[in-house]
């Protein structure tokens, strides 16, 4: 490192292998304070590497680095493509790099901490990496000017070459080692929208080929010199733990190499993948229940059920619902089940841990290193700037990886505790881990009334949630206000919809059973709890789906109502819900800023819907790459529409979990995909998320194509329990 | 000591005869690109070629593939191989990945049995191969694509 300017908005630094640029960090955020301290001058330069977004590489190419995970929703090309428009970047010349776990560099801006989640990898970085890629040109024109003895203002860049009228032209790698002495501008100039080349353009995804190839790199592709294979056997009753084991068969299993109680069940440490799993079969375990949920699903459903007649908390209130639905001239009530879910991403949970000599390297599919990191190090008792986290590439998530408890990395860890001194461990979890692990989608009940007057217009909304909490008790407690966890019931607040008199309650239960964030969160199953519902009134009270729900949208529901006429547009909606042997339903909701509305398509097959088509209109902002974001309207759709058809985490007798593979919990194939046909809203917002919005309507949507054909309302999922039976 | 010959070289494994291929594939031999997904051939993640014919190699146990070929995706060759892989590419089939290496594969077996597969042929083919992020439009898409470019 021979040069070094530090501005108090940005950074820059001479790595060996050419320019490297950083930028600055929200005024608020834990980042700004750490970022100072990150950048002494007189540090090593090989740790100022990592510090930045961008790198600048003598043979041309930008790496941009990653501070979100990529797990198929498209970071590591969205985020690329940022940066790439502000540096007139050639698209060819990106690549893609996780970030490693770094608070004070990689923060999300919205989180304060470094993690990905909520659909936020994009409405956070939209500025930050363009600022990162401005920065970077600034200084490569600066460079340029220096160089060539001419007006930076003079200096044009495009498509990777820079270049000046009078015919000298270069590349960027020709000029990273100068750019590096050059000043970062305090406020680099952005371009302005009708400027892009590349934002709003189907640029090709950076992971595609790897991922095609099989050379994709994830936690589980990893083998260190001389690791051992690590399977636990983990309890299938939610909170049970270890009362005592006999592992004298599991010993002579060959290749198992020993066999130690950690907090989390019993370790069978192996060779082999091979010799972990028989070893673990042929493990003894005796569990302690007293601590476990021991109620069935059909228990805690009934119990669920008597205290949302008891009444809860308001969580929103207009007007005096109860009123409302006392003065009516007809009542609807229903009341609707929604069960445990699993992620079930197709890689299980899995770590690669390494210890040396007291310092630890991590290999993770980590969704908030932020929170991976203190853990594996407070476990480990060792400081965390001992912990090294290399984020892989994961296998999915669907909010499984996003965990406030660090549940895997403490595993891991302590498989290397008891283990005791260096060595190398890979925690496997098979597929039943990972299905009877717990971190559930809360089981859900809505217990709804609605009030409708002589015209059939809606005069009363009550809507009670009961499930557990995923905020309370946990780290993330403190995000709860007054007691009241949002997670648990948004989207059944601040609907779109105008009503009179309205009250949403919730009721929280506890249990032992874990509970997470499952793709859309609340939105999951209020988003069909809403949507079925008001679908209900709007028949009942004689008034067309799509036109009902626009005439009840409030004055300020615009984007709302944007995507709604859009849908209907695309699908050619005329008010006809059954044409011969098919069914249209449709419905619309927002969840993380982003506004989805669906049509679909559904015949009866047999006595079970079989969805034909979905039609998508999505307003997400600025649509930074519309191929991914189809992607994702195609797979959050798909993902969703298996979940409401067949899926059920059940707890079974004394709370023994039932599913634990495949073939009991059962996944979307292809021959149950629709066909899916999105459009995208046109819009200069700046860009909201993608993963999870295109999830909560398609349930909704399905159920009143359903409705319209049969005449039966399903308010108990998955529709396997409800529907052909 | 089983021998087999992988993606066109020959191999020795000295694992237990019942150790499924998927870990000998994996641990021993250090081949990564075959994912494990469900242990019990349900989800297709796992999917090598055996002798020609598409195979879970999770339920393949070592001994089974004694004297045989296995191709693997880092092993695939020829135009079926080379036609799908292009066409997962222009449309961007993958999400998170890690089903693709076994949709790859039976793509190509598919292609290779039926050079111009309707819809109904698709379903059956890749019906056992699970993509949690329902990628399935795009795989439908990329497997005609594919056999176009086959065709042409």
């Amino acid at each position: 490192m021979t040069n070094l300017n530090l501005s108090r908005r940005g950074f820059l630094s001479t790595a060996s292998a050419g320019l490297v640029i950083g930028v600055v960090l929200p005024e608020r955020s834990r980042a700004q304070s750490g970022a100072a301290t990150a950048f002494d001058p007189a540090a090593d330069p090989a740790t100022f590497a990592p510090n930045a977004f961008v790198r600048v590489a003598p043979d041309d190419t930008v790496t941009v680095l990653i501070k979100h995970i990529e797990f198929g929703q498209g970071p590591n090309t969205g985020l690329a493509t940022l940066v790439a428009e502000e540096l007139d970047a050639d698209w060819s010349q990106m690549r893609a790099e996780s970030a490693p776990a770094n608070d004070e560099l990689y923060a999300n801006t919205l989180f304060g901490l470094q993690g990905t989640g909520g659909s936020t990898a994009m409405a956070n970085s939209y500025m930050q990496m363009r600022k990162a890629g401005a920065a970077a040109r600034a200084m490569l024109v600066d460079a340029a000017a220096a160089e060539w003895g001419v007006p930076a203002s003079e200096i044009t860049i495009s498509k990777g070459r820079i270049s000046h009228p009078n015919g000298t032209e270069a590349g960027f790698g020709a000029f990273a080692e100068k750019a590096a002495t050059m000043t970062a501008p305090a406020e680099p100039k952005l371009k302005e929208a009708k400027d892009f080349t590349l934002i709003g353009t189907d640029v090709p995804k950076l992971d595609t080929h790897a991922k095609t190839t099989g050379q994709a790199e994830y936690t589980m592709d990893v083998y260190r010199e001389g690791m051992e294979t690590v399977v636990v056997a983990h309890p299938d009753k939610m909170g049970a733990v270890v009362a005592s084991f006999d592992d004298t068969d599991a010993l002579k299993v060959p290749g198992v190499i020993a066999v130690r109680e950690i907090p989390q069940g019993v370790a069978v440490y192996a060779k082999t993948t091979g010799a972990a799993l028989k070893g673990r079969e042929a493990l003894q375990v005796k569990w302690d229940d007293s601590k476990a949920e021991t109620r069935s699903s059909a228990q805690i459903y009934a119990d669920f059920s008597r205290a949302a007649a008891e009444g809860g908390r308001a969580a929103e209130e207009v007007g005096d619902a109860m009123a409302g639905i006392d003065g009516a001239a007809q009542v609807i009530e229903a009341e609707f089940h929604f069960p445990y879910l699993a992620h079930a991403a197709l890689e299980p949970l899995d770590a690669v841990l390494e210890v040396t000599d007291g310092k630890a390297e991590l290999w993770m599919g980590s969704q908030f290193p932020s929170l991976d990191k203190p853990t594996l190090a407070a476990t480990l008792g060792i400081d965390p700037s001992e912990v090294q986290i290399n984020v892989m590439f994961a296998g999915g998530s669907f909010g499984r990886r996003a965990q406030p408890t660090a549940h895997v990395a403490a595993e891991v860890a302590e498989i290397a505790k008891a283990a005791g001194g260096n060595g190398s461990w890979k925690l496997l979890w098979t597929r039943e881990d990972d299905m009877i692990g717990g971190y559930y989608r809360p089981l859900t009940v809505h217990k709804m009334k609605g009030g409708l007057d002589a015209d059939g217009n809606i005069v009363g909304w009550h809507d009670v949630v009961v499930n557990q909490s995923i905020m309370a008790g946990g780290p993330m407690e403190g995000m709860m206000k007054d007691g009241m966890d949002p997670t648990s019931y948004e989207g059944a607040t601040k609907m779109p919809y105008d009503l009179p008199a309205l009250k949403v309650d919730w009721v929280r239960q506890d249990s032992p059973v874990s509970v997470l964030w499952w793709r859309s969160v609340g939105h999951s199953h209020t988003g069909y709890a809403t949507e079925v519902f008001l679908d209900q009134l709007l028949e009942v009270g004689g008034k067309d789906p799509v036109q009902g729900r626009l005439d009840l949208m409030k004055g300020d529901a615009g984007r709302d109502r944007g995507v709604l006429e859009k849908v209907a547009a695309l699908a050619g909606w005329d008010g006809t819900k059954v044409k011969g042997d098919r069914a249209y339903g449709v419905a619309v909701h927002e969840s993380f800023n982003t506004y989805v509305a669906q049509i679909v398509e559904v015949s009866d097959q047999g006595g079970f819907p079989k969805v034909h088509k979905i039609w998508c209109a999505v307003d997400c902002g600025v649509a930074v790459n519309p191929n991914v974001i189809r992607a994702q309207i195609e797979g959050g759709a798909g993902y969703g529409l298996g979940s409401v058809l067949f899926d059920e985490v059940t707890l079974g007798e004394g709370g023994t979990i039932m599913e634990r593979n495949f073939d009991t919990y059962r996944m979307l194939r292809i021959n149950e995909m629709p066909q899916v046909e999105v459009a995208i809203v046109q819009s200069d917002n700046d860009p909201t998320g993608i993963g999870e919005p295109g999830l909560p309507p398609v349930g909704p949507a399905v159920a009143n194509a359903w409705r319209a054909l049969t005449g039966q309302a399903v308010t108990k999922l998955p529709f396997t329990k409800s529907v052909g039976v | 000591m089983i021998n087999f010959t992988l993606n066109g070289k020959e191999v020795s494994v000295d694992a237990p005869d019942d150790t499924p291929l998927l870990w000998v594939l994996r641990d021993d031999l250090r081949l990564t690109g075959t994912k494990f997904g469900c242990g019990i051939a349900q989800c297709g993640a796992c999917t090598v070629e055996l002798n020609g014919m598409t195979r879970r190699s999770c339920v393949t146990p070592l001994s089974m593939v004694e004297g045989s070929y296995v191709t693997t995706i880092e092993g695939v060759d020829g135009p079926e191989a080379k036609a799908v892989q292009a066409a997962w590419e222009a449309i961007d089939v993958p999400q998170c990945g890690w089903c693709q290496s076994g949709q790859v594969m039976s793509a190509m077996a598919l292609l290779r049995e039926i050079p111009n597969p309707t819809d109904e042929d698709i379903d059956n083919a890749m019906a056992g191969n699970i993509c949690r992020c329902a990628t399935y439009v795009r795989i439908r898409e990329a497997i005609k694509n594919a056999a176009k470019e086959l065709e042409g």
